[in-house]
């Protein structure tokens, strides 16, 4: 791995040990289900067997009667209690409940909920609830919903189209006429998701001689105590969410809001601390994590010397029974629509559907990974129209890293790149020739073999602004987040922030920004997360925001304390700002370095000797800073342009792959990653989100998927058949780094926390496409797998009409 | 009617624990509520993930697929007992701390575990034997490259070699 | 995933675990490793009254050595259905005298779920794809099922009737698995074996397994074969018929690949999520080629022949 030249730092991008990581190597990590309450209840859920159907009536006689049960609660009570869970496109007439009210709408749907002395006892209660069902029709193919007479899974609605919008950016018609060729294809990403190994968990305990609801859960997820409070009609600083738990991996899915309002009425209800710890079947089928699930159909127009002139980008996704934020998945990616490269003009119609599965949820990346996918296959299918090599139409299409910052057909600017570089870094590293002489040593040799390049950027920043676009009545432009310093009488340094992580390395991230600004070490600076009610605002780790927002609040906050340290000098010293200098804490004069005051000094005097202390400032030593994400504020025009996020990292992925022609399975040999997110602040936190997100895309790509059976009962509800990649299955992988820095961010940072994920399904699949060319077999569908890749083999060698990629 | 409890008289982490344990109390919920060693981590309840690993007579296995029943008068050790007798983290811990081969700190307990289990029989595994020992146990954020890099380092330090 | 609330029992010996079992009947399940029985439990899918663990019963935990077989008799190796997976796998005697058993071990579950799994819970389990229940179809094992009244004996190729489904009765316990130890046909005959599968994950339940035990003279001709397909037919599938057949041919990529094509003609594969009933033939097709050229193979290695 090369050393970004950078400005020089003494902390940031040093290697150096995480905060983190000792409590979780000793087992001393605290999850939700590590929070024992006193008195506390258990929560156990009975789920609709069926995908859609009318629930006539619902027991609970036999299961109250149970020693140990406290209460059974049903989406009767629930619902009239309680606000609907709030969705995030404009369609006020699809109902979200924790609990199904009156219908259920995909099998896994959780209809009642049993509070009981302990969860095997809740669970053997909801074997005793009777609920009678009439079973109804139901959609499970998002094609056939839009069409006109399908069945609607909220008849309401009066559609199963939750949002559909055609967007025209630049000349498309015009280009695509005079483009020399055009092509056609479909692509399809497969429902998956990130599934982490924790599932999600909460805890909730009402005071009421504070009427206040306090809630532990494993939560990434933004305004989650705001829209508890909400939904379970409470005033928002009636809920303290405490930010301090662990969350056992998350990357997006994390939005227990339902899992949350259910926990949080029961505990206030019930007058005791009630716990709700999904159990892995749950999780699958019913807790509403699933994945984007997208049909793509696209159009290219390009010339003859390989410059791509348009696309048409046609993007159908099933979210499910019910959505919350999901369907802006499809939104997001308009930041990012023609990737790396300068095209001109671009047609995006995303729709977004509603069937009789479970809900959809946020997942890495929010869309850009499919949308990767299908713009790499656009590429790959270019090149191989005109016979083209791949590396060089891409590098032909590239934007230029003079080019920057680049304004985009759909009114998105990115900041800086060097796509060209790092590319050539990853050839570099891979030695691209002795890989395609691998390659063709494994052909020669009877084998399929195949080489994948994918080149892909990684909007980070998370200015969402495809709220307001996908629904104009939401006019939120505030993507802010915060941190708060204190430096207390000892002298020692704490940093604040105000959300959970769940695996990020935030605390680490505080920590070297504030030891840098500051210049003080950072294994001495401790950081802790506040709760909802002492928390400055702060928007979650979503969207590679942190590095960048939470970052940069750490660092305006430092300089706050910085310049009152500054302030005290100069007061104290009786000299000029200009004069000073700041070293390692201490001040001294510039030419006079006897004449100084030390970093303890400097504490003394703010936090004791307020006759000591500059008029005007104030007592103590502390300092908060909350900022809006740059190149935010700004609304969508009529033609849905619109700034989304500020930064782009940039990924190159090179992978060479080998299938066993006879039984489809495929092999990763080598995979190389050429990542450039700017500056990084800690450069292993950086890599081992990067490795963790190629091996999220190789499940994508070739394990992971949520399959429905045809009478919609999915069959992939447990780790058994929904196939998680190993230690086995994730090769050997080398990240190469490079950074160009991003003008908007202090130190030049980036995001990165989808690093990896957001490229690796589009180079395996073409490497895998690369693979069968020569049988004139091509697979546009994930996951592939073994089955998946062999009947396009089988059907290739029976001489079998192709089948459209 | 209340279940019926079992008495069982467990070893962990070199202390003996008598207790009264339902017959289907699994080994993870009976470490985890009774004896509040949190350390060891349920992910999936059916054997698959391997955050529930435990030692049970110095051998790896999935403390969710067994009963505590199963263990009364046997002798386990626990994410909790792998620490030095002063309570440091141990060198193959401390690998961990070195490479980054934690994020979120779920599937890391039994993942040492079964590194642990893996450096008493081998110690000097290569990178294959490493992925196969760890290959029970599944991981969502690291992609495991920083996982096997410290195996090998707690190896090598083993070794008394340098890296 | 709580299980159902049983009772449970650790008796002392075979003969009161077999008591238990009769005056619980159907409502009572034997536990020994418990790595395919909890997870289902665990999922309520299983849902005994009665655990009967048989853990710790030194009766089932015999590895016997091969007592001393008249020459014109396959030889035996007994193996106790409490012995655990990890341990057949350590054994020097067992590997050397079940190289099958050796070969297919790898490929059963992970580390984890070997240090507590045994060779008889496997096979009780009755899963179409088991690698242990294969091979002791393959090899044409002797079952010992004890009860309260006394002991019975079935082979092991009549034991398995459907998918999880055998035909032990509830009050019976799997105590005993004899394996025959091949005979030498002649002085220089070469024996070897393999054993292969085709997953989609490492540790992943096989998709379609197969495996061969061949026996050759100096000259590479078959002198004896068996042939076994797991995960391809409603029950782990010995091909007695296909193994005779091969008697007297040299095992050449013809006489192989007939073998192969032959056995897709004995199997019956469903499809699931994961395999097409196509796919799975294919994939026997495929095993069985490979395991009859490495069973092939491995038994010229031992004469220091280089395979033709």
């Amino acid at each position: 791995m090369s050393t970004p030249v950078v400005q020089s730092f003494r902390y940031i991008g040093k290697k150096r040990r995480t905060k983190e990581d000792p409590r979780f190597v000793t087992g001393h990590g605290r999850f939700v289900a590590d929070i024992a309450l006193p008195g506390m209840k258990h929560l156990a859920l009975v789920t609709s067997p069926h995908a859609a159907a009318r629930i006539r009536a619902i027991r609970t006689g036999h299961a109250l009667a149970l020693a140990g049960v406290h209460y059974v609660l049903t989406g009767a009570e629930l619902c009239a209690a309680t606000e609907p869970l709030l969705i995030g496109v404009d369609a006020p007439k699809v109902l979200r409940y924790p609990l199904a009210h009156e219908v259920v709408r995909y099998s896994g749907e959780w209809v009642a909920a049993v509070v009981a002395d302990s969860r095997a006892l809740a669970e053997d209660a909801t074997e005793k609830i009777e609920v009678d069902y009439e079973p109804t029709e139901y959609v499970l193919d998002p094609e056939k919903a839009i069409e006109p007479g399908a069945t609607l899974v909220h008849p309401l609605h009066g559609s199963n189209v939750l949002y559909r919008r055609k967007f025209v950016w630049g000349p498309v018609e015009e280009d695509f006429a005079r483009a020399e060729h055009r092509l056609a294809f479909r692509v399809r990403w497969g429902r998956s998701a990130t599934v982490p190994i924790e599932t999600f968990g909460v805890a909730a305990q009402w005071d009421p001689g504070r009427q206040l609801l306090d809630v532990w859960a494993s939560i990434q997820m933004p305004k989650y105590p705001d829209q508890t409070a909400r939904a379970l009609r409470l005033p928002g600083n009636a809920v303290r969410v405490h930010f301090d738990v662990d969350v056992g991996g998350s990357f997006g899915v994390k939005r227990g809001i339902k899992h949350t309002v259910l926990v949080g009425y029961l505990a206030k209800k019930l007058g005791m601390p009630v716990r709700l710890i999904e159990d892995r079947l749950e999780n699958m089928r019913g807790g509403d994590m699933h994945g984007p699930d997208r049909i793509f159909d696209m159009q290219a127009a390009f010339d003859s010397d390989g410059t791509i002139r348009s696309l048409k980008i046609r993007a159908l996704d099933d979210v499910g029974a019910y959505a919350g934020r999901s369907p802006l998945q499809l939104g997001k990616p308009v930041g990012a629509i023609i990737g790396p490269y300068q095209i001109h003009s671009v047609e995006y119609e995303p729709i977004s559907v509603l069937t009789n599965k479970t809900a959809q949820e946020a997942v890495r990346g929010f869309g850009q990974s499919p949308t990767n996918y299908a713009l790499e296959s656009a590429i790959d299918h270019v090149a191989y129209h005109l016979g083209m090599d791949r590396i060089a139409l891409r590098k032909k299409n590239f934007i230029r890293k003079d080019q920057f910052p680049y304004l985009i057909p759909s009114g998105t600017t990115y900041d800086s790149g060097d796509y060209h570089t790092v590319l050539d870094k990853a050839l570099a590293a891979a030695d691209y020739p002795a890989l395609v002489a691998a390659r063709d040593a494994a052909r020669k040799a009877g084998r399929l073999a195949g080489i994948g390049i994918a080149s892909c950027l990684e909007p980070s920043g998370a200015n969402s602004s495809f709220e307001p676009l996908f629904n104009p009545k939401n006019d939120t432009t505030t993507w802010m987040d915060s941190c708060l310093v204190r430096v207390d009488l000892s002298g020692s340094i704490t940093g604040v922030m105000n959300t959970s992580s769940a695996g990020q390395g935030h605390e680490t991230l505080v920590a070297t920004v504030l030891g840098e600004v500051l210049e003080r070490d950072p294994d001495t600076i401790r950081v802790v997360h506040a709760d909802s009610l002492t928390a400055l605002p702060s928007n979650s780790p979503v969207g590679s925001r942190m590095a960048i927002m939470l970052g940069g609040a750490a660092a305006g906050a430092a300089q706050k304390i910085k310049a009152a340290l500054l302030a005290i000098a100069a007061h104290n010293l009786k000299a000029e700002l200009s004069g000073l200098v700041y070293r390692d804490g201490g001040v001294h004069l510039r030419g006079d370095p006897k004449r100084s005051l030390s970093w303890a000094q400097l504490v003394e005097i703010a936090q004791r000797k307020f006759h000591l202390l500059p008029p005007g400032l104030e007592p103590g030593l502390q300092a908060k800073f909350v900022w809006e994400v740059p190149t935010g504020g700004g609304l969508p025009t009529a033609d849905g342009r619109i700034q989304m996020y500020p930064c782009f990292s940039f990924e190159a992925h090179v992978v060479l792959v080998e299938i066993d022609p006879a039984t489809g399975q495929a092999k990763l040999l080598r995979y190389v990653c050429g990542h450039d997110c700017g500056v990084m602040i800690s450069p292993d936190i950086v890599h081992g989100m990067t490795y963790g997100g190629i091996a999220h895309g190789i499940g994508a790509a070739l394990y992971e998927k949520f399959a429905y059976s045809d009478n919609g009962q999915l069959e992939s509800q447990s780790f058994m058949d929904y196939l998680i990649p190993s230690a086995l299955e994730v090769p050997e992988i080398a990240i190469v780094d490079h950074c160009t820095p991003s003008p908007l961010t202090t130190f030049g940072q980036k995001g990165s926390g989808e690093a990896g994920y957001l490229g690796a399904p589009a180079a395996i699949a073409g490497a895998i496409n690369d693979a069968l060319a020569p049988l004139g077999a091509s697979i546009a569908e994930l996951p592939m797998t073994p089955l998946a890749i062999w009947t396009r083999i089988d059907a290739a060698r029976a001489g079998l009409k192709r089948s459209t990629p | 009617m209340s279940e019926k409890l079992y008495p069982v008289s467990i070893e962990v982490n070199g202390e003996r624990h008598e207790a009264q344990v339902t017959a289907r109390l699994t080994l993870v919920d009976f470490l985890r509520d009774m004896l509040r060693l949190t350390g060891t981590h349920a992910g999936c309840e059916h054997g698959i993930c391997g955050a529930c690993s435990v030692l049970l007579d110095g051998e790896p296995v999935r403390s969710c697929l067994m009963y505590a029943v199963q263990t009364d008068g046997r002798s386990l050790t626990t994410i909790e007992g792998l620490a030095q007798p002063d309570g440091t983290p141990g060198a193959l811990q401390d690998a961990f701390c070195e490479t980054h081969a934690t994020q979120c700190g779920y599937c890391t307990p039994g993942m040492i575990i079964a590194a642990h289990a893996l450096l008493e029989t081998n110690p000097a595994p290569g990178e294959q034997e490493i992925r196969e020992a760890i290959g029970g146990n599944l991981c969502r954020c690291t992609g495991y490259q920083q996982i096997v890099d410290a195996i090998k380092l707690a190896a090598a330090k083993r070794a008394g070699s340098s890296m | 995933m709580k299980a159902v609330p049983f009772e449970y029992a650790r008796p002392a010996t075979l003969a009161e675990a077999c008591e238990l079992l009769a005056a619980h009947g159907p409502e009572a399940k034997l536990i020994a490793g418990g790595q395919s029985l909890v997870p289902m439990m665990a999922m309520r899918l299983a849902r005994p009254a009665w655990l009967i663990d048989i853990s710790r019963l030194a009766e089932l935990q015999c590895i016997a050595a091969p007592a001393g077989a008249p020459a014109d008799q396959d030889g035996q190796f007994a193996v106790g259905a409490g012995v655990r997976q990890c341990v057949m796998e350590r054994d020097p005697l067992a590997r050397a005298s079940l190289p099958l058993m050796a070969r297919a071990l790898r490929w059963v579950g992970q580390v984890q779920t070997r240090n507590r799994g045994t060779i008889g819970g496997s096979i009780v389990h009755g899963d179409v794809s088991a690698e242990i229940a294969l091979v002791a179809c393959v090899l044409d094992a002797m079952l010992e099922l004890r009860d309260s009244l006394g002991v019975s004996e079935i082979p092991a190729r009549e034991f398995f009737l459907a998918p999880m489904i055998t035909s032990i009765a509830p009050e019976q316990c799997l105590t005993e698995i004899r394996f025959p130890v091949w005979r030498n046909l002649g002085g220089n005959a070469l024996r070897g074996c393999a054993f292969d599968e085709v997953s989609v994950r490492h540790g992943d339940f096989a998709l379609v397994s197969a495996c061969a035990q061949v026996m050759l003279d100096a000259d590479g001709r078959c002198l004896r074969a068996e042939i076994g397909i797991g995960g391809a037919a409603p029950v782990p599938l010995a091909l007695p018929e296909l193994g005779a057949q091969l008697v007297g041919a040299r095992l050449d990529a013809q006489a192989i690949s007939a073998a192969a094509d032959a056995a897709v003609d004995l199997i019956d594969p469903e499809g699931d999520l994961h395999a097409s009933a196509d796919y799975r033939r294919q994939l026997a097709r495929v095993l069985v080629g490979r395991v009859l050229r490495a069973a092939k193979e491995d038994a010229m290695s031992k004469a220091g022949v280089a395979a033709a």
